[in-house]
């Protein structure tokens, strides 16, 4: 017997279906598909025809059906199901932890004494974590995390943020005021495409992404209705961006969008690329000229391995560019707890900075965010330890910046691994991985088997990916999910697994690819 | 005064209410998993902490969870659920986990609320209501249909009304979904299991998507007061409603006596729904990603608390009874207190964390108001922050019938702090009355 999903009774009629991997909501019994006869499909409430059809648009390639079928097979793998493979490795998604990455000592001090105060009296915490926690908890409502904090954000780590902000961009003044924390990088950069889209038909809000992008942008765009006005980064010159692209990108859009805005994602997800200093200041230039709202998505700003490669952050090369741009340029520059060195995903931390906003929007924005009440505690405690780290006097120092330096060195040791691999293999092109945490290769597929796809309904690179997924237990993104040029097929490896297994998953991508290629000649 | 005291917020730990020991001491050894070694915490805070870290990926909670939560605690989500409603079963693939209530909410509204439609999408909401669901409304675009609640009947539901409201909502937008708060905000209402049935009824009969926000379950303590949960009154009204009526539950880590607003927490249970509309209902959620894992934490602990027998049972029960003792004193004797109030009278308070008493304003002071182009509620919560360091919710933010007045202030929230505010209200409230006399 089963328990039906619908009906929640168990029955002995319950049907599997076939295809496994889109059976999220369980199984159906006989007596509900009966019930739904009689009373008519169209007597459901809330069906395909009812429902918002926006979301029908919505698709989100990260945790899209490879990933299910990933977890299915994970399952199946408990349950004792025999398989070429005894692992599923999830190479999918950029959550460093979950690869066996360590949390970073000091920052799970400070938050666990935030947690359970009553640790303030045990001596094995260092008397620095204790002092960080004491301030933490005197700015939470009752001494406790478990209060709600105001909608932007505790005032104190606002404050510590923008002092991060300054110290790192030189000097460039920051206010706390224009400091919003969130629940996660996502929260903030949703919100903002909220305020920004407006209008109707011809003039309805265009937003420029990348081509290949971040989901996460396409999805808060179908579900809003705003335009994707897609500009394409150049594979042949490192995925770097052209202002070239992007001014035929916008002419193009004005035809049928009003273009508002333009996403920038630096170093970029998922191509890792990271963005030259002159690069950044044509982006600057081009959205002035084109009174273009500047959204620069900074999360993995810490991770740069490319020799010769820097992080610039935007707001710092938009105020040495001087006022003829600082003054007029707007900007939201947005940051993560989730990457970087630290890589808690879990906390959901994360900020925002708004720069040069209109006054009377910000009132609004504001207004916007205190309807999601606050982000997490313990996220918006673990983002002011990031922006305020243990300083050279202090005990935890040395631990801290040996754990820091670590957790970055290896991930530029993989990355170069990764890329110096994958090009050994016939029929995989992998442009340098300069930062982020993810491969973007493209394949050579022979014809057979994008014949073979489309028989099947699927994007190319997304058979493969399920093959490879059936074959190896390896689960990669197929890049169809992130965008691509048509015609060109690519998938997204994150360069997170524990070395010795990165070793092991790019020999099984290998192999695969060889019989792959050879099953389809 | 000296300092301003804040019953606006329901934040029982911002107002004074301590943590729940078991639960700090879980999430602390989940962060710092050093601690599963310190035999300063029991072994069965360890032994939970242990199980929920081998449950994360990577055992670490800073990693990301599967979209709907991390499985172990869905299973712990379903489990709770089930022997909350006397076995009525519940499948972990239809409970999904989110930062909150709120958040819950929103995304179910995402599934619901047409912007394109001809008319715009109607959801019944009560008058008065929690006040951050109108704002989703209007964020979305959707029409709020009122219904109000009978203040005479304690803030009862009743269907007739429920009629009214739907009638005259025809031509003016497209109603699809009724939304209740059970136990009520503001009101305190605990609804009887009759009108439970009643509104189950009317909603399938006039099509309607039943959303339940029962966020404050744990908070029934009224004599007689029984919380029943819509799921399990729809299951024993049997086929064919019971597999038809389509129905979203809310719930929430942040009410009950566990008060973890700010470790954001919270799910919703999802029944009847269509199996296609369900695969978008995880593409909706997954676009969150997944639910903060201190909120998912939260959760589990809320579902499974330590048990009789269990080394951290007796804190746990000390510190559970003294929170429930401090709400009972308040839902008895609040009201009360009000109600010998001159110019004020309270309902009874049956559930919840919040009474919502109204205020008889002199007609001088209503014109007042209208001079300074405030709602006059508004107006008096403003005067009794400043004059008397009291910070309460004006009744306008919730709705109410044209002319009357009320404010809201939440109860779940220490004796001693309790008695201040309502001497301090007292106070204000006499000399209000008497200047404007």
């Amino acid at each position: 017997t089963h328990v039906c999903s619908v009906c929640l009774l168990q029955c002995n009629n319950v049907r599997i279906p076939r295809n496994i991997s889109w059976a999220i909501s369980g199984t159906e019994c006989e007596l509900q598909k009966r019930n739904m006869t009689e009373n008519g499909l169209g007597h459901r409430v809330l069906n395909m025809d009812t429902m918002n059809p926006n979301v029908k648009r919505v698709e989100y390639a990260v945790r899209g059906p490879i990933v299910q079928r990933a977890m299915q097979i994970e399952k199946e793998l408990k349950e004792g199901v025999k398989k070429p493979f005894t692992e599923v490795i999830k190479a999918n998604i950029g959550d460093a932890h979950a690869m066996g990455q360590k949390p970073i000592t000091f920052l799970r001090q400070v938050v666990a004494l935030c947690a359970y105060p009553d640790l303030l009296e045990d001596d094995k915490f260092p008397e620095d974590a204790k002092n960080r926690a004491r301030r933490i908890l005197q700015a939470c409502g009752g001494g406790s995390i478990g209060a709600y904090s105001a909608s932007p954000g505790i005032e104190i780590i606002r404050q510590d943020v923008a002092k991060y902000i300054e110290k790192r961009d030189g000097g460039i003044p920051s206010n706390p005021d224009n400091i919003y924390l969130s629940t996660g990088a996502s929260d903030a950069i949703v919100t903002m495409l909220k305020l920004l889209t407006s209008g109707e038909g011809k003039n309805r809000t265009g937003v420029m992404i990348s081509i290949p992008q971040y989901p996460l942008y396409s999805a808060a765009l179908a579900e809003l209705a705003a335009v994707q006005v897609s500009y394409y980064l150049d594979e042949d010159k490192c995925w770097s961006l052209d202002v070239g692209e992007l001014r035929r990108a916008v002419k193009v859009a004005r035809e049928h969008c009003n273009p508002r805005a333009l996403c920038i994602i630096n170093p970029g997800n998922p191509t890792g690329q990271v963005q030259s200093r002159q690069c950044i200041e044509d982006v600057i230039r081009f959205a002035a000229e084109e009174h273009l709202f500047l959204m620069a998505d900074e999360v993995y700003q810490d991770n740069v391995y490319a020799e010769g490669c820097q992080f610039h952050s935007f707001k710092k090369v938009l105020f040495e560019m001087g006022p003829e741009y600082s003054s007029v340029v707007e900007l939201a520059s947005f940051h993560s707890t989730s990457k970087c060195f630290m890589g808690e995903c879990g906390f959901r931390g994360g900020y925002m900075e708004v720069v040069n906003m209109d006054p009377e929007v910000k009132l609004q924005l504001t207004k916007l965010v205190s309807v999601r009440l606050c982000p997490p505690i313990p996220g918006q405690a673990l983002l002011d330890l990031v922006v305020n780290p243990p300083q050279p006097d202090e005990p935890s120092y040395a631990t801290f910046i040996k754990e820091r330096t670590a957790n970055l060195d290896i991930l530029a040791e993989k990355a170069k691994m990764t890329e110096q691999v994958l090009n050994t293999v016939p029929g995989i092109h992998c442009n340098p991985v300069q930062g982020a945490m993810y491969t973007f290769p493209r394949l050579s597929l022979p014809e057979k088997a994008i014949n073979a796809a489309k028989e099947k309904g699927q994007a190319p690179d997304m058979f493969y990916c399920m093959k490879l997924l059936e074959e190896t237990g390896i689960c990669l993104v197929p890049g169809s999910g992130f965008g691509q040029r048509d015609g060109t097929y690519h998938f997204r490896m994150t360069i997170l697994p524990a070395t010795e297994k990165l070793k092991v998953v790019l020999k099984k991508i290998r192999e695969f690819h060889k019989r792959f290629t050879e099953e389809f000649s | 005064y000296m300092d301003v005291i804040d019953v606006y917020w329901g934040d029982p730990h911002s107002g004074g209410v301590k943590p729940l020991t078991f639960v700090r001491q879980v999430l602390a050894a989940c962060i710092y998993p050093k601690l599963l070694q310190s035999d300063k915490l029991p072994v069965d805070v360890r032994q939970r902490a242990q199980s929920l870290l081998t449950a994360c990926d990577g055992g670490s909670v800073g990693s990301y969870t599967p979209s709907g939560g991390i499985s172990y605690i869905r299973g712990s989500v379903s489990n709770f659920i089930s022997r909350r409603d006397g076995g009525v079963p519940s499948s972990p693939e239809n409970i999904f986990m989110t930062s909150g209530s709120q958040r819950s909410l929103m995304l179910v509204l995402k599934l619901l609320v047409h912007n394109q439609a001809s008319l715009p999408t109607g959801v019944l909401t009560a008058v008065p209501t929690y006040n951050y669901l109108k704002m989703m409304l209007q964020r979305l675009g959707a029409a709020i249909v009122p219904y109000y609640l009978d203040e005479e009947q304690g803030w009862a539901m009743e269907v007739e009304e429920l009629r009214r409201a739907l009638q005259a909502s025809k031509g003016v937008c497209n109603p699809v979904a009724l939304y209740v708060i059970n136990p009520g905000n503001p009101t305190g209402h605990v609804q009887s299991r009759k009108c439970i049935e009643e509104v189950i009824r009317f909603a399938a009969e006039e099509r309607l998507f039943l959303m339940a926000d029962e966020v404050y379950q744990e908070s029934v303590f009224g004599e007689g007061c029984e919380f029943v949960s819509y799921k399990k009154v729809l299951s024993e009204m049997g086929p064919p409603l019971s597999h038809t009526v389509k129905l979203a539950s809310f719930h929430s880590a942040s009410k009950g006596l566990m008060g973890e607003c700010g470790l954001r927490g919270g799910y919703v249970e999802l029944v009847n729904l269509d199996p296609t509309v369900m695969r978008y209902a995880y593409t909706i959620f997954s676009t969150d990603i997944c639910a903060p894992v201190t909120g998912q934490l939260a959760l589990e602990l809320m579902a499974n608390p330590p048990r009789p027998g269990d080394p951290s049972y007796p804190v746990y029960a000390q510190e559970t009874q003294s929170i429930q003792a401090m709400l009972v004193h308040n839902m008895n004797w609040v009201p009360e207190v009000l109600n010998n109030i001159p110019g004020i009278s309270c309902q009874p308070m049956m559930g919840g964390a919040f009474v919502f008493p109204r205020l008889y304003l002199p007609q001088a002071a209503t014109e007042k108001a209208k001079v300074v182009g405030m709602q006059p509620d508004l107006w008096y919560c403003k005067r009794l922050l400043e004059e008397a360091g009291v910070c309460v919710g004006p009744g306008c933010q919730y709705g109410q019938k044209e002319g009357t007045h009320h404010i809201r202030l939440c109860v779940m929230t220490p004796v001693e702090t309790m008695e201040q505010v309502l001497k301090r209200l007292k106070d204000f409230h006499l000399h209000f009355l008497k200047e404007f006399s």
